[in-house]
């Protein structure tokens, strides 16, 4: 048998009293230390290349982020697309998706957005057409468009923050929804502000690019 | 294509310097022009186009395996001259891990090649090994002409998509214009800021498929932001930390070896006198017989490191991931420390242990600014005592009956001491590995060579090969596990083939020896599937490929047998039977508290 090494047991060592959470943060006995999860917008300018959607699905899933919604589509530069993800993470976490995020090869900038970022999304749902008056009301009353109208369904489409598009299924509930369809949120930051690093340092080096003759910067510099 | 044979390529440097050195006279730019469109271009096809793009970035040595998609650019290797070494070996995953080594012994990617289907996934270990270890490897792997893609054709898997979790970056050709560009930004990819393994997936239309086009000059893509440099004020007030802790701690990770900042790092530690643990991939940044070590830390690591882990109060931190099998449960994980993190990678900072002092950049660099910024040597004088006293309390010992069973740590130890300081050590996983970096003395960087954040068992023989190809002048030394051994042994015929003298010490316990452990700790000493009694001879089974076959049992024996075994010029194994009984201590159990190691099993 294994004679083992010699040295006082484990119970007759004196022990550190500190404490880390599990994000490995030092916890001042005192005060703890808990990071609660939050929601939290993150766009992503990326190289428009086959494979870009399942590199970025394929990060989220193996290093297990909590993801809301993801959405992507092109932008004015036909080279890139923004990718826009809602994640629910605590502050480690967020720090954590924008840094690996950033470590993918055809991502090109990635930035957290502000909570007064500018967010929508999309839902297209067919209900039942016996009350056709009462679901033109609902829609409108949402803003919504109706984009079908036959005798049995009614299909409409909804614009919207998150929470009103809940509220508008609530709302359409009463017919009964056949079925849905529901975007991700896609967002940008508001007013002034940038929502990648990468398009302000592109339009700034639009601007000052002599050759550009069109009013709009010309975005499809590389 | 034999005209082109004898065309070497220029140095696309050269043909630059050139342009602009004419620019002056306008009539001369002219008549350069005139010659370069006149030149024939070197390359004719695809396939050439990479190989082109491989002599560009300096490639000496590759390894691979043929194949149906990958023939074209074996073609090209055999029409363009044979000025690149191929070593053909036994299985793809054997020119992985060996590509791995060489990768690490010259600071370059070591190449490795495969064709579609099957030799691309035999790779895959051997690409996610380097991947979790940060060793710049460059796959190129045959696929099947772009036209059946996608559509089940024979030997055709998604190689990209297998591998997208795996590599650093990895790409699908799909130009032969552009398949030589590709190949030298892979390459560079590989080694810029954090390394990492690259693959290039090459369809066999587009090697086989016309072009005129001679790779450009290896760049990296244009949105690729190189490593930043360590941010001036956030050094300042890291050194400002250390300065003032009473109890600091440097922790050496395998970034301070892949950074070439070794020597800045024994420069800091030596001036400000302050103790040094390293993780099992930093062994060999800093002297383990220096005073100051405190050798490594984790697991298996040693009692006085992980004591001093689990007590110091400013831990400054080079290069590392915090691996889990170093900290153990994250909280108790240097409870009391203040975290001073520097990586090439922002994306390892807070990742796992949350650093008070972030320090992005080039580990050297950073090391060489915290030096400069360093008001004082901390006053630590109690501490450095401390240190010492652990090492008297936890010494790494065992006992050594005077007849069999023979104890595996002798066998390392002995070995270490007829070997020379940089010699090289590769090993497989399992307890043999425990035990080479326990109680061999490691004082250089890049002599350790072990798969860790992978845990590849069969790595040891493979990257033996790599590392002696790499470095035919230094002494190679592979510690292997019967296991481990059997797992890749094929590649024994490589060596004998190409004659690559290197030592290979079986440490046969007849178990898969860490299995064995832990079944016996943790699950009742049920043995399920963990003993070997069937192993061959290995021996003899070194004798079949070629190779030169010695066994050991005996104490006496042992240092006579493994200096003939290094005297043999040529490929040779020791089959050393050693005690079946023994393991591995100390140990921190998974997830738990480093402090509290395990010296013996009723420990646990
Ligand atoms: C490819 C692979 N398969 C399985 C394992 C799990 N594993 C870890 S250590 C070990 C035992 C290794 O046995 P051996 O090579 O004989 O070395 P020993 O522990 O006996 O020294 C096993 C099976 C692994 N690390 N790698």
């Amino acid at each position: 048998m294994s004679q083992g090494l010699s040295g006082p047991r484990p119970e007759a060592r004196e022990m550190p009293d500190g404490q880390r959470s599990k994000h490995g943060i030092r916890i001042d006995p005192q005060t703890g230390a808990r990071h609660e999860p939050e929601r939290t917008v993150i766009s992503a300018l990326v190289k428009h290349e086959p494979g870009v959607l399942s590199k970025v699905s394929g990060l989220v899933s193996r290093r297990q982020f909590n993801i809301e919604s993801l959405t992507v589509g092109p932008t004015t530069n036909p080279e890139s697309a923004r990718i826009t993800l809602v994640i629910e993470e605590p502050d480690p976490g967020v720090r954590q998706v924008k840094r690996q995020l950033k470590k993918l090869m055809p991502v090109i900038s990635v930035r957290e957005l502000g909570d007064d970022a500018i967010r929508r999304e999309l839902v297209v749902l067919k209900v039942h057409g016996d009350e056709p008056d009462k679901v033109h009301a609902i829609t409108q009353m949402y803003d919504g468009l109706t984009l079908d109208a036959g005798p049995r369904t009614i299909t409409v489409e909804i614009t919207g923050d998150e929470q009103k598009i809940n509220d508008a299924i609530d709302a359409f509930q009463q017919f009964g929804i056949r079925e849905l369809a529901r975007t991700g949120q896609t967002a940008l930051a508001r007013g002034e502000e940038w929502t990648t690093h990468a398009e302000e340092e592109r339009y700034e080096r639009a601007c000052t690019e002599p050759s550009s003759n069109d009013t709009e910067p010309n975005t499809d510099t590389k | 294509m034999s005209e082109h044979a004898s065309t070497t390529v220029p140095d696309t440097d050269e043909q630059h310097t050139t342009d602009t050195a004419t620019s002056e006279s306008g009539t001369e730019i002219e008549s350069e022009n005139e010659r370069t469109s006149e030149r024939q271009s070197v390359v004719t096809t695809g396939a050439e186009s990479v190989v082109a793009a491989l002599r560009n970035v300096g490639v000496e040595d590759l390894f691979g395996v043929q194949g149906g998609a990958i023939m074209p650019v074996y073609d090209a290797l055999y029409s363009t001259g044979s000025d690149l070494n191929h070593v053909t070996m036994a299985h793809e995953q054997g020119a992985a891990h060996a590509a791995d080594a060489y990768g690490q012994v010259t600071g370059t990617p070591g190449v490795c090649m495969a064709t579609s289907g099957p030799g691309a996934t035999n790779l895959a270990t051997g690409i996610a090994d380097a991947d979790m270890d940060s060793d710049p490897v460059i796959a190129l792997t045959g696929q099947v002409p772009t036209n059946l893609v996608g559509n089940d054709a024979f030997q055709e898997t998604d190689t990209v998509g297998v591998t997208r979790p795996i590599t650093k970056a990895n790409y699908f050709a799909g130009d032969s214009d552009t398949v030589g560009d590709v190949v030298g930004e892979a390459f560079m990819l590989a080694r810029e800021g954090r390394p990492g393994p690259t693959l290039v997936d090459l369809p066999k239309d587009v090697t086989l498929g016309d072009t005129d086009t001679d790779p450009d000059t290896a760049s990296l893509p244009e949105y690729h932001e190189i490593t930043e440099e360590p941010d001036e004020k956030a050094v300042r007030e890291a050194a400002r930390v250390l300065a003032d802790a009473e109890k600091p701690l440097i922790l050496s990770g395998g970034g301070v070896i892949k950074g070439d900042a070794s020597e800045a790092l024994r420069r800091f530690a030596r001036e400000y006198q302050i103790p040094v643990v390293t993780t099992m991939p930093g062994i060999g940044s800093f002297p383990e017989d220096h005073e100051l070590s405190m050798e490594w830390a984790g697991m298996h690591g040693t009692g006085y490191a992980n004591m001093a882990i689990s007590h110091c109060d400013c831990l400054f931190a080079i290069g590392t991931r915090f691996d889990d099998r170093l900290t153990g449960g994250i909280e108790t994980f240097a409870p009391d420390a203040e975290v001073i993190h520097a990586d090439i990678d922002p994306a390892e900072i807070s990742k796992n242990v949350h650093a008070e002092y972030p320090l992005i950049g080039d580990a050297a660099r950073v090391i060489e600014q915290m030096h400069t910024e360093m008001a004082c040597t901390p006053d630590a004088n109690e501490w450095r005592e401390q240190c010492v006293t652990w090492k008297e309390e936890y010494p790494m010992t065992y006992a050594t009956p005077d007849d069999e069973p023979l104890k595996p740590q002798f066998v390392v130890e002995a070995m270490d001491e007829i070997t020379p300081d940089d010699a090289i050590v590769t090993t497989g996983v399992g307890q043999h590995q425990m035990w080479a970096a326990q109680y061999w003395s490691f004082t250089e960087p890049n002599t350790w060579i072990s798969s860790h954040g992978l845990g590849t068992m069969g790595y040891g023989l493979p990257a033996a090969l790599g590392a002696k190809v790499a470095a035919p002048d230094r002494e190679v030394v592979c510690f292997d596990g019967d296991g481990s051994f059997l797992m890749t042994v094929e590649e024994l015929s490589v060596a004998v083939r190409e004659n690559l003298d290197i030592t290979v010490i079986v440490l046969n316990n007849e178990a898969i020896g860490m299995v064995r452990q832990w079944q016996d700790a943790f699950f009742g000493q049920r043995r399920m599937a963990s003993e070997y009694p069937w192993i061959p001879d290995f021996a003899k089974l070194a004798e079949a490929f070629g190779a030169k076959g010695f066994t050991l049992r005996d104490y006496d024996d042992t240092a006579d047998t493994l200096q003939a075994a290094r005297a043999y010029d040529g490929p040779s194994v020791v089959d050393a039977y050693v005690d079946p009984a023994e393991n591995v201590y100390p140990m921190v159990s998974s997830g738990g508290n480093n402090a509290q190691f395990a010296l013996s099993e009723d420990q646990l």
